[in-house]
């Protein structure tokens, strides 16, 4: 932690945010209100229809219409060779085109684009195409999914990714069953829409070929601009990539996608600048989407009621072209992580489905905090002891650090269990229980929630793109400060945290300071907004610049001065020598001198009064929290009205505390949505059914309270001592207020399961009714008598999280490494019979030595590296070249299975065990990844 | 398309103009007269963003159709603040109580603050915070913007 802290002249006040003049007076730059001379309008013709093929495209009228400039379809496009990346800038696992190619896979996706003089005419002539499908029953679900015909021509299932154990942990199965408490429930998570206030949109704007400006709505430009330089892959132009005001992103903005690269590919290919911008309906409609998750989550507890097992299932649904195939292995990495527990496993899916993609939003691995901490108090219920207490026998506290929590997780700096101690300082639970009891007497239903967690912030240095962050801040010949930084906004008032921290640092007026950002030309490669990450590491740079160049000042004061640079001081925009009050000099007299007369500068010294530092944090930053709320249900209407609310979390020093709370709440509003109000929906064709904000409903004033705020200010190890809080509230929240509705329906033994507890559902539970996903399956199945058969086998093997034991084959092979294991033992036996019975022989088996090319399928996307074999009898030696370096192994060869293991240092210290197969220049196989699961390796024999 | 021809004032300054019949007055105030602080998201009158003042109430231009505002005066949140940059009390009081995020919800809820509390008028806090129910705002969960309505009523916050 940097002394100066202690200071606090900037740092720790509520200091009105520098963005706000501009943005409270209709100055502020969004996407849309940038013009570029001769820019023409775009408008996409969306599939109406969930899966089919398109068989015919008819755009005569269209394009005959006056103002209408063109008309493009993906074939148009095809002229650039465009790669769809994932937020990793890995490439996707499934071909995905801007435009719909051949085939359609949901309601909005784009399938024509129109570019006119204006966008009503552009709109208008969409209306005068016409396109003739042939339509196919849609996977809407992720039951349907598990079971319907793979979304994607030739894969053999839906499954999009899947990490975890693909066999049964008998000894884990042992602890569960054997235990006396076990606690099981299915968490169902709606799916939800990002809803930023400021929809997508770009404009593209070519500047001839070696320069292509891009003004977009974006969580950061520098990925924007990376990611369309590998998309694209054009090695003479150079993507400049413009967002000064941005509307909220929630994670939707993270990466173009479809509409975004149809806009930019058309722009490239006509030289035109061209502007598209998403109206609402296309926002609820074509955008990608988030949630939509299930996890089956089991909970062993011994009798006093600490933790013995658990097991996680977890699944959910990808749509057909999610922003990066996934399966989140954040979810089970930190469902536990703030725990005590011996054992834990899990497997998890994510499946295709003909829907919108799947994309991030705020906290995107939440569910864990949310299964977990509902069904621990389910558990304290069923056991018998207070909530409060069930957490206190099993959090990780102060004196069990330094340990390895579950997954191998490091923990050394985490205090949920400081926090719940604040916080119940502040909540009085024991009048609340008594003024509960009196209230249940007279019929009124008010309930308590906690729950606690830690989240991973400001993440570095282990993956690819999560990078350290760049501060460049330079005294201008004026006195002034201005920084660049790599940081980026979309409402988190960097340039206001960023320069409150160079105006403590460098002992000048806050006002004194402007901070730059959103402009991938100037400042240094950054993911932006992802991962709760710019105030730890953004921070961290600005304090490391701003050392290097106060250090400057001093060096340069010191010898125009003939002082002693630790005489040197720096406060309010003065240079003072102690005990020499005549020397005091304004930072602008040094400044000129500086850059206007470097032969004055101390022999050697480059001119100028600039610095430059990109700062790398430890690997993981944790913030902790408890949170409690108190809530009263209307017993006639179901309706839920939230009485209190009071966050204690522990996120370091903090820049700015209106910030820190800002962001809270922010988190916590999107968590009562979460739990009381959105759901997007699809009826069975997959139609959307939520596609305006009358049907889609976000959080009102009037929906939300006041929060109370309790900070424990813990500070972290990394630089300035911050930690993250943009995602928390959105992960606790949920929880918190689940918890109160089940604290206040417990004398119905309310399941509180399936989200969002809408009126309606909170009535039935008040009912006695299961409302859990389940029970509507159940209900479903005995409609379908014909399927209920079958159908009922299916889930329950998937709901007690089997491994693939009584499933239907098809589902079985859906299983990680099922489909590989099951079609390799087929072909091995074909291929006996053959060796066995047959003239006409199959090839002799040929060697595994040599080169092979693969694709292993990680959780951070498929990656593609070489593989090289030398066999002398059952010892296998060889190597493996991937572009993040080449490692040799040693192994055993049996037939046509090779194993051997691999130590990785990146993104962790992990083995990688590998269990290949070979049939001739077929390469199939796993890769065990540690607490990364298993990953599906795939390859062919190199030319 | 029918075109018409109208005249009206945003925000002081007397502007006519000749719109087809179906253009919206946000995208009027916005595209023709470049008045880009009307923020339009959602352009079903349920968000908020895009309100303005006409004629003295505050009203989603994203609802009314540039036609129908011929010979009003409108006033955008462009035309609030003092030529000096001084801000409207209700910019101060939305600054002041951290109010605002991303600021793209922001100026709707200047527009209906300030329609609501012209002309000397003392709205209680329960009057500002109905109206407040018809914005909505992703980033802030409406904290700051609570308070900035109550410290408009005049409550201490």
């Amino acid at each position: 932690m940097n002394p100066t802290i202690n200071a606090a002249r900037f740092i720790g006040q509520r200091v009105p945010r520098k963005e706000d003049h501009r943005l409270l007076t209709g100055r502020g730059t969004f996407v849309d209100d940038v013009v570029v001379a001769g820019m023409l309008h775009v408008a996409f013709l969306r599939s109406p229809i969930a899966r089919g093929r398109i068989l015919s495209f008819d755009t005569a009228a269209a394009r005959a219409m006056p103002g209408v400039h063109a008309i493009l379809t993906a074939a148009d496009l095809s002229a650039l060779k465009i790669d769809m990346l994932s937020f990793f800038l890995a490439p996707a696992e499934i071909a995905i085109t801007p435009l719909a190619d051949g085939r359609v896979a949901y309601v909005g996706e784009p399938v024509v684009m129109v570019i006119a003089v204006d966008r009503y005419v552009a709109e208008d002539a969409t209306s005068l195409i016409e396109i003739d499908y042939d339509e196919e029953d849609p996977v809407v679900t992720i039951d349907d999914a598990r079971t319907g015909a793979p979304v994607h021509p030739g894969m053999d299932s839906n499954v999009a990714a899947a990490m975890g154990e693909d066999e049964i942990n008998e000894p884990l199965e042992a602890l569960l069953r054997d235990a006396p408490h076990l606690i099981s429930g299915t968490i169902t998570h709606q799916r939800i829409a990002q809803s930023p206030m400021e929809t997508r949109g770009v404009i593209v704007s070519p500047q001839g070929s070696e320069e292509i400006i891009v003004y977009i709505t974006c969580a950061s430009p520098h990925l924007i601009a990376r990611n369309l330089s590998m998309a694209f892959n054009l090695p003479n132009t150079n993507f400049r990539v413009i967002a000064k005001d941005v509307g909220g992103s929630f994670g939707l903005k993270n990466q173009p996608w479809k509409e975004e690269m149809a806009v930019i590919a058309a722009g490239i290919l006509l030289g035109r600048p061209l502007k598209w911008i998403e109206d609402r309906w296309e926002n609820l409609t074509g955008a990608n989407q988030a949630r939509e998750q299930e996890m089956t989550l089991r909970i062993a507890f011994d009798n006093d009621g600490k933790l013995l097992a658990s097991h996680a299932d977890y699944h959910l649904n990808n749509g057909a072209y999610p922003h990066g195939a996934d399966c989140n292995i954040a979810v089970v990495m930190f469902l536990w992580s703030a725990y005590k527990i011996p054992e834990f496993s899990f497997q998890t899916q994510g499946w295709f489905s003909n829907t919108a993609g799947l994309a991030a939003y705020r906290g995107p691995w939440a569910i864990e905090t949310l299964a977990r901490e509902v069904l621990l108090d389910e558990a304290a219920r069923k056991i018998g002891i207070d909530p409060i207490e069930i957490r206190r026998r099993n959090l990780i506290t102060r004196a069990d650090q330094p340990m390895v929590a579950s997954m191998g997780i490091p923990i050394d700096d985490i205090s949920p269990m400081e926090c719940l101690d604040k916080l119940l300082e502040v909540v009085d639970v024991a009048a609340f229980r008594i003024e509960q009891e009196a209230a249940r007497k007279e019929g009124r239903y008010l309930g308590i929630g906690f729950a606690t967690y830690i989240e991973p912030t400001g993440a570095a240095g282990s993956i690819n793109v999560m990078t350290g962050e760049l501060a460049h801040v330079q005294i201008e010949p004026t006195g002034k400060v201005t920084a660049i930084m790599s940081t980026h906004s979309q409402g988190h008032g960097t340039q206001t945290t960023m320069a409150q921290i160079f105006a403590e640092e460098l002992g000048v007026p806050f006002e004194d300071v402007t901070v730059h950002e959103g402009d991938s030309s100037r400042g240094g490669f950054s993911p932006g907004a992802a991962g709760s990450r710019q105030g730890v590491i953004g921070g961290g740079a600005s304090i490391k610049a701003a050392g290097l160049l106060r250090d400057k000042i001093k060096k340069v004061a010191a010898h125009l001065l003939n002082a002693n640079p630790d005489d040197v001081t720096i406060e309010g925009g003065m240079v003072r020598v102690r005990g020499a009050e005549e020397m005091t000099r304004s930072l602008r007299q040094i400044a000129e001198i500086a850059y206007g007369e470097p032969d004055r500068l101390p022999p050697g010294m480059e001119s100028g009064l600039e610095a430059q530092y990109r700062y790398n944090p430890p690997p993981m930053t944790f913030t902790s929290a408890a949170h409690a709320c108190i809530v009263e249900i209307d017993a006639e209407t179901g309706f839920v009205k939230i009485k209190r609310w009071v966050s204690s979390e522990d996120c370091g020093v903090m820049i700015n505390p209106a910030i820190v709370e800002g962001q809270i709440s922010g988190g916590l509003a999107q968590a009562i949505g979460t739990v009381l109000l959105e759901e997007f929906g699809y009826d069975d064709r997959g139609n959307p059914t939520t596609v305006t904000f009358k049907d889609y409903m976000l959080p009102a004033i009037s929906d939300v309270p006041d929060f109370e705020f309790v900070h424990a200010n813990t500070p972290s190890q990394a630089e300035g001592g911050f930690r993250g809080v943009g995602e928390g509230g959105c992960i606790i929240g949920p929880p918190t207020l689940v918890n109160a509705i089940a604290d206040a329906l417990s004398p119905f033994n309310a399941r509180c399961l399936d989200l969002p507890l809408t009126p309606s559902k909170i009535l039935q539970l008040m009912e006695g009714k299961d409302i859990s996903r389940a029970a509507q399956r159940q209900v479903k199945s005995d409609a379908a008598a014909a399927a209920a058969a079958a159908k009922a086998v299916a889930e329950k093997e998937v709901h007690i999280g089997s491994h693939g034991e009584g499933l239907p084959p098809m589902a079985a092979a859906m299983l990680p490494g099922g489909a590989d294991a099951a079609a390799l033992e087929a072909e091995s036996t074909e291929s006996e019979v053959h060796a066995d019975g047959s003239a006409t022989e199959a090839a002799p088996p040929s060697s595994p030595a040599g080169d092979w090319d693969c694709v292993m399928s990680t959780p951070m996307g498929p990656q593609t590296m070489k593989l090289h074999f030398d066999i002398e009898g059952d010892a296998v030696t060889g190597y493996t070249s991937s572009p993040d370096g080449t490692a040799e192994f040693t192994g055993i060869a049996l037939g046509n299975q090779i194993k051997f293991d691999l130590k990785v240092t990146k993104p962790m210290k992990i083995t990688l065990k590998y269990d290949i197969a070979i049939e001739g220049d077929v390469l199939a196989g796993k890769v065990k990844m540690g607490l990364f699961g298993t990953a599906k390796l795939k390859g062919s024999r190199a030319e | 398309m029918s075109d018409h021809r109208i005249e009206l004032t945003v925000n002081g300054q007397t502007r006519s103009a000749t719109v087809e019949g179906r253009r919206t007055l946000s995208d009027f105030l916005r595209i023709d007269a470049g008045y880009t602080g009307v923020h339009v998201g959602c352009e079903h009158g349920v968000c908020g963003a895009c309100t303005v003042i006409v004629d003295g109430r505050a009203v989603r231009s994203c609802l009314m159709l540039a036609v129908q505002a011929d010979g009003a005066a409108v006033t955008t949140v462009e035309g609030l603040a003092a030529p000096d940059g001084t801000l409207h009390p209700v910019q101060q009081a939305l600054r002041d109580a951290h109010g605002l995020q991303c600021g793209f919800c922001t100026p709707g809820i200047v527009m209906t603050l300030a329609a609501l509390t012209s002309d000397e008028k003392k709205p209680g806090a329960e009057t500002l915070l109905g109206a407040m129910s018809g914005h909505i705002c992703r980033c802030t969960g409406y904290q700051g913007i609570r308070k900035a309505a109550r410290a408009l009523a005049g409550e201490d916050v």
